[in-house]
């Protein structure tokens, strides 16, 4: 996107994508020939505008004064004596406006909308999250806002349905295929293929066609960004870890991204490994899937031998997505990033251990990212850091724990 | 010369446009499509499209979503695709046979793989829906090396120069698709699309297929004044769904391609006319 100084020849891993898109052999464009014209308008304008004094200015003073930013870097100490490894820095995207790092992106889409002159929001969601960022951000424009959400995140998500029904967007359910995110996807394509004259489509993961990926990159890199500076005011130096649970993706990449070219920061994803990766039902592509081509890109794929995508499971509807992020694909065929994966009863485990120890209910995706550090932190050095990212709170998921738990309100 | 080359080529000399059926394989089940290819030959097709069915359709409307499912629910695979057209070309050598479907299934056969095989089992051309020119660089030549038609698609949103990208790519014929939207929307702008076939014109001398949103004899004629080719598919896919459900697969089959007959012999006559 930044145009190369002549002093700086070397190709840096933050370079990427090229200007098609790719990531490597990831990424891309793979849409049916009526998106191809929208996409470049949107490539152009999101160009142009990131670049764009006015418009950073406004992105800034929203960030700051709407979603509440910079969010804490929180030293957790006392999980961190218990785990009695490294210290352990929580970077609380959880504190934003709407309880999750979503609105970062969906904040910087919306003034791209306006800019544009689109007068329609699109989006769809998962867990909820997303939408309700989306629905959040288009009720302060006054935007129509359509979301689109599986019939099953319906029923597992009603509190975050109600919000966006509040905040005055229309949530369709999407009753085909599995009934899931991907299907919400694949439906919010189908009403942007029909409605592209007036209609902006906010996509919330760094998946999807270019420039979806590093759009929404650059607008969660803000996590890092922040992270990276308050570290080196807590600590004076960069942390030796990084950890973000990875559902598409988008609040990890914006954590690693500004992260990539320190090579000495080790950086590990954490996907869902639902009832255990050997068991089938997951949602851990970069673990146990394949390359392939899905929703605009390819990427690493949950698909059977045929190239059907094959449903996902994960305690967590935010992370319950049979692909991720194109960025994500290449960081781990490069070896920059490891990716892990966490069960449902290990991911709750985390909920209950953060929720009791400091006092913070962490939303059910990133108690996928606490679980794995209960693991990591203990193999390190009392003076080693990590910093976790905290995507988002857990009231939305209280529901969900207490079933399980067998409790009924 | 290609089947479908020849096809057209035909048709030209007798003055005529071609009729396109599109229906998916294995949909509602997999005993159907033979027969119904050949019965849709019978009815006046020129070229058939058969859908590959997929997991995650994403440029198809709600009539060609739900034929993927069905499909899917016996496990319809491409390789199961490419075997009903190797048994369709056992009686009939003459009528081009275009795939339609997504990428994925393609990509974890392996381009070469699929190229040999579809080549092997008698498919004349291959329209991937979702891999525009600018990510095919390692796809179009494999195909064609097999003596497959790559199809692409123009929409309304195509500009001029995109289209003389895609057209120096194309072979067989260019389908145009007629409304912004997915497939099965209705609406369609005869006057507009006539418009767009005009400047598709200057950059290209393949003949030319309509589709998406054409529904009965008189769109398809409408269109048929205007282009080498209709493609008729969610029209038919719907025939399959309300019949899909009758007392067993046999009886239901049979009057899915009674009905289906019936509407491209009134889509034939209106062209023909």
């Amino acid at each position: 996107m930044t145009t190369q100084t002549q002093s700086q020849p070397e190709k840096r891993l933050s370079d990427m994508p090229d200007e098609h898109g790719h990531f490597g052999q990831y990424g891309g464009i793979f849409v049916p020939e009526t998106l191809m014209e929208p996409l470049n308008e949107l490539k152009q304008a999101y160009i142009h505008y990131l670049q764009d004094p006015e418009f950073i200015a406004e992105l800034d003073n929203d960030l700051s004064n709407y979603v509440g930013r910079p969010s804490p870097l929180y030293f957790a100490e006392r999980w961190s004596r218990e785990l009695g490894g490294a210290k352990i820095y929580l970077k609380r995207e959880d504190l934003n406006h709407t309880g999750a790092h979503k609105v970062n992106n969906t904040v910087g889409q919306m003034l791209l909308a306006k800019r544009m002159g689109k007068t329609r929001i699109i989006a769809e969601t998962g867990a909820g999250q997303h939408g309700v960022a989306t629905a959040t951000v288009a009720a302060r424009l006054g935007l129509e806002c359509v979301v689109y959400m599986g019939a099953e995140d319906i029923q597992r998500q009603a509190l975050n349905v109600y919000r966006m029904k509040l905040l005055g967007a229309h949530v369709i359910s999407v009753e085909s295929g599995s009934r899931t995110l991907k299907d919400a996807l694949n439906e919010a394509m189908r009403d942007w293929v029909t409605n592209i004259d007036n209609t902006f489509y906010i996509i919330g993961t760094a998946a999807g066609p270019h420039p979806y990926p590093a759009m929404v990159r650059d607008f969660q890199a803000i996590i890092g960004r922040e992270a990276k500076e308050q570290i080196m005011t807590h600590e004076g130096r960069l942390p030796d870890a990084l950890v973000a649970c990875i559902g598409g993706g988008s609040n990890a990449i914006g954590l690693f991204y500004p992260f990539v070219d320190d090579m000495e920061v080790s950086i590990y994803g954490v996907e869902a490994a639902g009832h255990g990766l050997e068991t089938g039902e997951h949602a851990a592509p970069l673990c146990a899937g394949k390359p392939g081509v899905l929703h605009g890109n390819r990427t690493y794929l949950m698909e059977d031998r045929h190239g059907q995508i094959i449903p996902t499971h994960s305690v967590s509807a935010g992370l319950d997505y049979p692909g991720v992020g194109p960025e994500h694909s290449w960081l781990k065929d490069i070896g920059r990033a490891n990716y892990v994966a966490v069960t449902d009863e290990e991911a709750l485990k985390g909920f209950h251990d953060l929720t009791l120890t400091e006092g913070i209910m962490p939303a059910l995706e990133s108690s996928h990212a606490i679980a794995y550090v209960t693991k990591l932190a203990p193999t390190m050095d009392k003076d080693q850091i990590i910093i976790m990212n905290l995507s988002g709170r857990g009231d939305k998921d209280i529901h969900t724990v207490a079933t399980i738990a067998g409790i009924e309100f | 010369m290609s089947r479908i080359k020849g096809c057209f080529a035909q048709l030209k000399k007798e003055n005529k446009k071609a009729l396109i059926p599109y229906v998916a394989a294995g949909d509602p089940n997999p005993e159907i499509t033979l027969d119904l290819m050949h019965s849709m030959v019978e009815s006046g097709a020129d070229i058939i499209e058969l859908g590959v069915p997929f997991s995650d359709p994403m440029a198809d409307g709600p009539v060609i979503q739900k034929a993927s499912e069905r499909a899917l629910i016996y496990g319809t695979s491409l390789t199961d695709v490419l075997g009903i057209i190797k048994s369709f070309r056992e009686t009939n050598n003459d009528t081009p046979v275009v795939l339609m479907g997504y990428l994925n299934p393609i990509e974890v056969m392996g381009y070469e793989t699929f190229a040999q095989a579809a080549n092997e089992a008698g498919v004349d051309g291959v329209l991937t829906v979702d891999i525009p020119p600018e990510e095919a660089a390692d796809y179009i030549p494999v195909l064609k090396a097999a003596e497959l038609d790559p199809i692409f698609l123009l929409s309304p949103t195509t500009t001029k120069e995109r289209m003389a990208l895609i057209c120096k790519y194309a072979s067989g014929f260019i389908y145009y698709v007629a409304v912004k939207g997915v497939t099965g929307t209705s609406a369609l702008d005869t006057t507009e699309v006539a418009n767009r076939l005009d400047i598709i014109k200057q950059v290209t001398d393949l003949p030319v297929g309509v589709g998406f949103g054409i529904k009965n004899a008189e769109t398809a004629a409408a269109i048929g004044a205007v282009a080498e080719a209709v493609v008729v598919g969610s029209a038919l896919v719907n025939l399959v769904e309300q019949n899909a459900h009758a007392l067993s697969n046999a009886e239901g089959n049979k009057k899915i391609i009674t009905e289906i007959s019936k509407v491209l012999l009134s889509m034939r006559t209106a062209l023909d006319a």
